[in-house]
């Protein structure tokens, strides 16, 4: 593609699509839109169905129903198109192990019909950091280089939508850091970008994202409304008993939902009805001890919790 | 397109640590050992002998045995019960027994009985050991009778005599036999599985998905993935006649240029199942399983060590659709009887209905799986 062809603004269409395997329904009824040049995130645990969303908007499985379409072509009818402008890189590191760096992106460039010197500008920022490494064979390559290399092969022929299924899964903090860097860095280059992460702290790096559960959105936002919208007070508590202490908050009436998060368990109760110490008081009472309760500002994690319980 | 999907691919092929080796190795090995060691030809069978005579003529008929090269004397027992301990023990294979009296009645001109018995739990070697003992037996009967009634066996002589010429393969060789039919297995394996195996091994890396999502067409995929298993095909075939001539002397008495079309032909055909079979199965371990699982089948209906004609009539239906037993009608006809186009024509047909067959299948098969 280039810069003069007129995109249209939406650049990814996905109307009431659902897909079953057999009796297990992988997705139903996803509506959603991404705007060009914007990162979407779609948040949800292993098996909500963010793999199968990928493979039928990159025309690698067909839906069971509805359609969708990538910059304005239907994945069903212009298949053929689609797969000269999109770029995917699946979950799990798919290059040829045998080759090395330079012949991996040398080979997925031929395949596109384009060249390296052609789009080098591109992957140039990703490429250099392992450049050094170029007649090295990519089986041989750490995770995080696997990665960058990978996702310098789904962007040498310059797509205009990007999908990247679970990019940093398995991947050190410091290297998924540096990676949602590069996704910033190809979003002002005007590349749509889908991305599906298990791991919540990475939502508030969309533009928007929408969670997903059992194969169903629960919402679609940007990260901050998403956040602003959880209206119940929130608390994290501790006791010297974990397991009993999440026992007895759900045994207590006034007590929304209680979720162990880490080391501590995130307590939510609805507004102005129970105080920290009334309910200190009433675990002090079933025998616990050191605790520990306080206020905290709610994460998308929070706000997934919530919509995942009152919604199904 | 395809001119860098084949450049990938013989990367690939040259940098796996272990497919060129096999390349090389595969039809020497299949070619240098294999003729010799599977063998009908049945020597040293060990043999017991009762002789309950003693005589100089019992003597020299178990002489006139060991001295064929086909027999051992390993035992001899007094009595039939001791001999059949030795078949027990693995000592004796088979056992003649010479009864008493036997010079007597030979000299009295009286008809005499000798008993060969032999151990028939593996049937072939029991049946070839029996034949060859008989027809040696018989040899010295007639030298017998030459010697003692002259006036007989001028007779005799005058009414059959048997002359038996062996066509198209003299000496019986056995080698001849199996090495036109041995390239066959190669051919089988390299072309057949090998690119069924490469093409399901990039489905379980994921680099098929990658490849399906970018814009080149299946079918260029595929031809990718075929192409160099066919030129593989005709270099391990051309290494085949190299070593058939080098070590067994052994020449088409036909065209190469006959076989050369044949295996092309088959190629097509058995790479058009390879891809079948990588439609079907999702792992490695799948297409390994239904590999094996029709190689053995087809060696053992390909007539490879038991002929056709001889199977029961359901296994020969079902031996007609195995491609194997075609091109090793084939192979040997060309070898060995130098058959031409129009002799082979029925062998042609069928090679060329399995190659529109399991290529059309193949088609079939993927667009299901899409």
């Amino acid at each position: 593609m280039n810069t003069s062809e007129n995109l249209p603004d939406i650049a990814i269409h996905c109307e009431s699509v659902s897909k079953n395997y057999g009796k297990i329904q992988a997705l139903s009824n996803i509506n959603f839109d991404v705007n060009r040049a914007e990162i979407f995130g779609i948040i949800g645990p292993d098996g909500a169905g963010k793999t199968t969303l990928f493979r039928i908007l990159t025309t690698l499985i067909l839906a069971e129903s509805g359609t969708a379409a990538i910059d304005g072509f239907d994945v069903l009818k212009d298949y053929k198109e689609i797969r000269k402008r999109v770029g995917y890189m699946p979950g799990r590191f798919s290059l040829y192990q045998d080759l090395t760096v330079e012949e991996n992106l040398e080979f997925f460039a031929t395949v596109f019909n384009t060249t390296i010197e052609e789009n080098y500008e591109l992957v140039k920022d990703i490429y250099v950091q392992i450049e050094p490494f170029k007649k090295r064979r990519a089986g041989k390559l750490s995770g995080g280089m696997k990665q960058k290399l990978a996702l310098s092969c789904a962007l040498i022929h310059k797509p205009s939508v990007l999908f990247l299924d679970e990019p940093t899964t398995g991947v050190d903090p410091v290297s998924r850091k540096e990676f949602w860097g590069m996704l910033q860095k190809l979003r002002e280059q005007g590349i749509t970008i889908l991305v599906s992460t298990p791991y919540m702290d990475e939502a508030s790096l969309c533009d928007r994202i929408a969670l997903i559960q059992n194969g169903q959105f629960l919402k679609i936002d940007t990260p901050e409304n998403i956040v602003s919208q959880f209206d119940d007070v929130l608390w994290a508590a501790k006791s010297d008993n974990m397991h009993k202490l999440l026992e007895d908050l759900r045994k207590d009436e006034q007590v929304k939902s209680s979720f162990a998060f880490g080391d501590s368990i995130h307590v939510t109760v609805d507004n102005g009805q129970l105080t920290v110490d009334s309910l200190k008081k009433y675990l002090i009472e079933k025998g616990h001890k050191n605790i520990k309760i306080e206020a905290i500002e709610p994460t998308i994690e929070d706000c997934f919790m919530e919509l995942s319980t009152t919604q199904i | 397109m395809i001119k860098y999907l084949l450049k990938k691919e013989f990367k690939q092929i040259i940098r796996n640590p272990f497919l060129p080796k096999m390349i090389f190795m595969f039809p020497l090995m299949v070619l240098l050992v294999f003729p010799w060691a599977a063998s009908y030809e049945i020597k040293n069978l060990n043999l017991s002998v009762i002789d309950s005579d003693h005589t100089p003529y019992s003597q020299r008929l178990t002489q006139t045995i060991v001295s064929s090269n086909y027999f051992r004397l390993t035992d001899i027992s007094s009595d039939y019960n001791h001999a059949l301990k030795s078949i027990e023990n693995n000592k004796a294979d088979i056992i003649l027994q010479i009864p008493k009296n036997f010079e007597k009645s030979i000299i009295n001109h009286e008809n005499v009985k000798v008993m060969i018995s032999p151990n028939a739990v593996n049937g072939m070697k029991a049946g070839v050991g029996m034949t060859y003992l008989a027809s040696i037996i018989g040899e010295f009967n007639a030298t017998l009778i030459s010697e003692l009634y002259p006036e007989m066996a001028k007779n005799s002589s005058s009414i059959i005599q048997i002359d038996s010429q062996y066509r198209f393969n003299k000496e019986l060789n056995y080698q001849v036999f199996m090495v036109p039919a041995l390239m066959v297995m190669i051919l089988t394996l390299l072309c057949g599985f090998l690119p069924a195996v490469s093409i399901v091994f990039e489905k379980e890396i994921g680099t098929m998905e990658q490849m399906n999502v970018s814009p080149v067409p299946k079918i260029i995929f595929i031809l990718g993935k075929l192409i160099p298993f066919w030129i593989i095909g005709f270099i391990a075939i051309t290494i085949g006649f190299l070593v058939a001539w080098l070590d067994y002397g052994l020449i088409p008495v036909g065209h190469f240029l006959e076989i050369y079309v044949f295996v092309a032909v088959y190629i097509f055909a058995i790479s058009g199942m390879g891809i079948v079979i990588s439609n079907f199965a999702q792992t490695l371990q799948q297409a390994v399983f239904i590999v094996f699982f029709f190689m053995l089948l087809f060696i053992m209906l390909s007539g490879l060590y038991t002929p056709v004609d001889s199977m029961p009539n359901w296994a020969q239906w079902l031996a007609a659709f195995n491609p194997l037993k075609h091109l090793m009608i084939v192979m040997r006809s060309i070898y060995l009887k130098g058959s031409n186009f129009s002799q082979l024509a029925q062998e042609l047909v069928a090679l060329l209905g399995f190659a529109v067959a399991f290529n059309g299948l193949a088609v079939l098969s993927y667009r299901k799986s899409s």
